[in-house]
């Protein structure tokens, strides 16, 4: 019992002292890996922004956009044309989804919706592999994979490619909603669905549009996801990792899926490195969702969420 | 007019009820196959191949020789996406089929053999776990449905450190060397630790255990304790899926050396080391039979069933670890269906005559030339008593593009092994109050 004592509350802490490079590889691999769940986080917020629609749906999304990029470059496509053509996929998707899967819905209560977008993952899932087979598929776009060793710290090429673009990602989602009518037509959505459809803001259109655009984030993810996992089943769970970064940066807030992330990233990696080996291992799973349950507890929107008051 | 088109319709689908085929599962007269493959879910890159391999081999044998003995094999699937709970389901909607209730069952999973067994012991079917499943299962005198050959886990284990050892110079020199142990966190993973534990207490090593959670897609963590914090001398894995390319790219990121990278038999093909690219080249498997498409009955696979387009998969996937494995499975299980009808006459075999057959597996070398599978693997045989064989493993490595073999056939410690298999089967007998089988 002491020993174990021992190892929750003094080496941790002891080891960080002694080995301060090696807690800022841990930190800066966590903050790294943290940006990928938040590439993943995004697409949920846009959805649940515009509509009030948790689409469980994301994580087959991201398999679903990563399949049709990589079966079309498989298919001799040059790199941008792939790109195009997926973003096409997406859009499309985003169209019959609201055609066939919202639209039917419209004034149902929120968990209707959020049961829909259940009965979509699994078509997703389903009719994705249908088409591409259930083969493992790899995406290589010249992304560098290669160590870095940086003041004796040592960074992965990679993440850091993937941090680069989820900041390009959010700095463009930024300027589109603030920016453009079309941005701003969707805040007005998000804040109010009736006010919006008053001042003639069409909410079909609106939600064609952000599904569209939360396509367009799963087709990123997916394509850093499947450049580091290859493309296969299990990038649809890769939505898992993105559920407490959503608990901890509250579902409405493009900066809360960010710094969630890095929250949620940094603090698994350093939970399974220093405290991993005293609770038997393969701990980071459940001590994100464990952070996430904690934070709820004292700011239940999540970080930047908003917060709802009912008058009685 | 509406009730016109309705009869229409219903007298259509009659028609083509009566005219259609009678599927190959309904013939009383056939030897009934209950398949529990995983063609869905985050396993299916790995569980495909071996899937199709396993269907490809039973289809030759009703194509090529008209089935076992005269006796044509039916065949259905069920998928179980790698589930136990679907698993049983499986097992138990298929174990009835056919005129005599399905042979035996292939469960490709740990976690779903572990669930069978008792079922399998009262329904009288055997279980074929080649490479996987409970150890213990070894000792057939407490678990006489199920068979482990030609390998269990922990002769893997017992290889991978000879194999380490020979590499080091000799087992005194692992004395002090770090091993790093990283395994999926399940019944699957955690089964070899008792034998590397034995083996660290018997030389001297210092074994360091990482599991990684289920499926494996986030490594990070456990890769930079391993490559920036232990700095192992050599590394274990016992990976499955998506965790054994994301181990070797994780690897691969903290610059672990790959030729210190030796997996199990199940961390060691193609969906392993086709997505981690170059980073995989180095890296080394396990392996009781060979890879590749150079044998004659892979041959035959290919001249009877994939171009005359009756082939159950992609073709691309013929010759690869997996789907030779699946072949395996298929040569033993249609070997141990033949020695019943030897015995028993030619006809539907139960899976209590089957079990019988199994028993009596001598699989020669001439035997083995005579399948089609010369140079494929080490003979072996089984008895009452012992269901593994323990049939020497060789080291194969990856050089980018395909599988070679670095190593001799090496063969596993059965001083060390058989006791503790003896031993674990004993305390499980004891715990399920059951009288061990006489096999003298």
């Amino acid at each position: 019992m002491e020993g174990f004592l021992s190892d929750i509350f003094i080496a941790p802490f002891v080891s960080m002292w002694e080995y301060p490079v090696f807690l800022v590889e841990v930190l800066v691999g966590g903050l790294l890996v943290g940006v990928m769940y938040s590439l993943v986080a995004l697409g949920f917020v846009l959805i649940f922004k515009a509509s009030g629609v948790f689409n469980f749906a994301q994580g087959a999304m991201v398999l679903f956009a990563a399949l049709f990029f990589a079966g079309f470059l498989e298919a001799g496509m040059p790199v941008w044309l792939a790109l195009g053509a997926s973003a096409v996929v997406m859009v499309a998707l985003a169209i019959v989804t609201e055609r066939v899967v919202l639209r039917p819905l419209v004034n149902q209560p929120p968990i209707v919706l959020f049961m829909a977008t259940i009965g979509l993952t699994f078509f997703l899932d389903g009719f994705g592999q249908m088409i591409w087979g259930s083969d493992i598929k790899v995406i290589d776009i010249g992304i560098p994979k290669e160590p870095l060793e940086i003041h004796g710290v040592l960074i992965n090429s990679f993440d850091i490619v993937a941090g680069v673009t989820a900041g390009l990602l959010v700095a463009g989602l930024a300027l589109f909603f603030h920016y453009t009518k079309i941005g701003r037509a969707l805040r007005a959505v998000a804040d109010d669905h009736q006010a919006a459809l008053s001042v003639g803001i069409p909410l079909q259109s609106i939600w064609v549009i952000v599904w569209s655009v939360a396509g367009l984030v799963a087709l990123v993810a997916g394509i850093m996801w499947g450049s580091s996992l290859g493309v296969q089943f299990s990038l649809a769970l890769v939505a898992l990792k993105a559920l407490p970064v959503l608990i901890l940066g509250g579902f409405t807030s493009i900066p809360g899926a960010i710094v969630g992330g890095l929250i949620i990233g940094a603090s698994e990696k350093i939970g399974e490195v220093y405290w991993g080996p005293a609770l038997g291992g393969a701990i980071e799973d459940w001590h994100a969702y464990m952070i996430a349950m904690v934070f709820l507890l004292f700011r239940p929107q999540g970080l930047f969420g908003e917060k709802i008051i009912e008058r009685v | 007019m509406r009730v016109c088109g309705r009869v229409l319709t219903l007298a259509t689908v009659a028609a083509a009820c009566l005219l259609a085929e009678p599927a190959p599962s309904l013939a009383v007269d056939s030897q009934f196959v209950g398949l529990m493959p995983y063609r869905t879910g985050p396993y299916a890159p790995n569980g495909i191949p071996f899937a199709d391999g396993v269907a490809d081999y039973l289809q030759l044998i009703n194509v090529r020789d008209g089935g076992i003995n005269g006796v044509p094999i039916s065949t259905e699937e069920c998928d179980t996406s790698y589930n136990t709970d679907r698993g049983v389901e499986c097992y138990e909607r298929l174990k009835n089929k056919g005129a005599t209730g399905s042979a035996a069952f292939i469960p490709l999973s740990t976690g779903i053999t572990y669930a069978l067994i008792e079922r399998a012991a009262v329904d009288k079917v055997p279980l074929l776990t080649t490479g996987y499943g409970r150890t213990a299962g070894g000792d057939g005198r407490v678990f006489p449905y199920v068979f482990t050959l030609p390998d269990s886990y922990w002769s893997g284990a017992d290889v991978a450190i000879t194999y380490v050892a020979q590499q080091m110079g000799g087992f005194d020199k692992l004395k002090g060397k770090k091993i790093a142990f990283v395994y999926h966190d399940s019944p699957y993973g955690k089964e070899p630790i008792p034998v590397f534990e034995a083996l660290a207490a018997k030389y001297g090593f210092q074994l360091s255990n990482f599991p990684v959670a289920h499926p494996g897609l986030e490594q990070k963590a456990v890769w930079l304790r391993i490559g920036r914090q232990l700095r192992p001398d050599w590394t274990i894995m016992w990976g499955w899926g998506v965790m054994n390319s994301t181990a070797i790219k994780e690897a691969a990121a903290v610059g672990y050396n790959m030729e210190h990278f030796l997996g199990v038999w199940w961390s060691g093909a193609e969906p392993d080391v086709i997505p981690a690219g170059d980073a995989a080249k180095g890296y080394k498997a396990l392996a009781f039979h060979a890879p590749g498409a150079d044998f004659k009955v892979i041959q035959d696979v290919e001249k009877f069933l994939y171009a005359a387009g009756k082939g159950t998969g992609d073709k691309n996937n013929v010759g690869t670890v997996l789907y030779n494995r699946g072949i395996f499975n298929s040569v033993v299980l249609v070997e141990a269906i033949r020695n019943a009808m030897n015995k028993f006459g030619n006809k539907p075999m139960t899976g209590e005559q089957i079990q019988w057959g199994f028993e009596n597996l001598d699989m020669t070398s001439e035997k083995l030339a005579s399948l089609g599978l010369a140079g494929f693997m080490q003979p072996f045989k089984i008895t009452c008593a012992d269901h593994e064989a323990s049939v020497p493993v060789r080291v194969q490595q990856w050089d980018g593009k395909q599988w070679t073999f670095v190593s001799d056939w090496i063969q596993p410690d059965r001083s060390l092994i058989r006791p503790m298999i003896e031993a674990a089967a004993e305390q499980y007998a004891k715990e399920k109050n059951i009288t061990p089988r006489d096999c003298k």
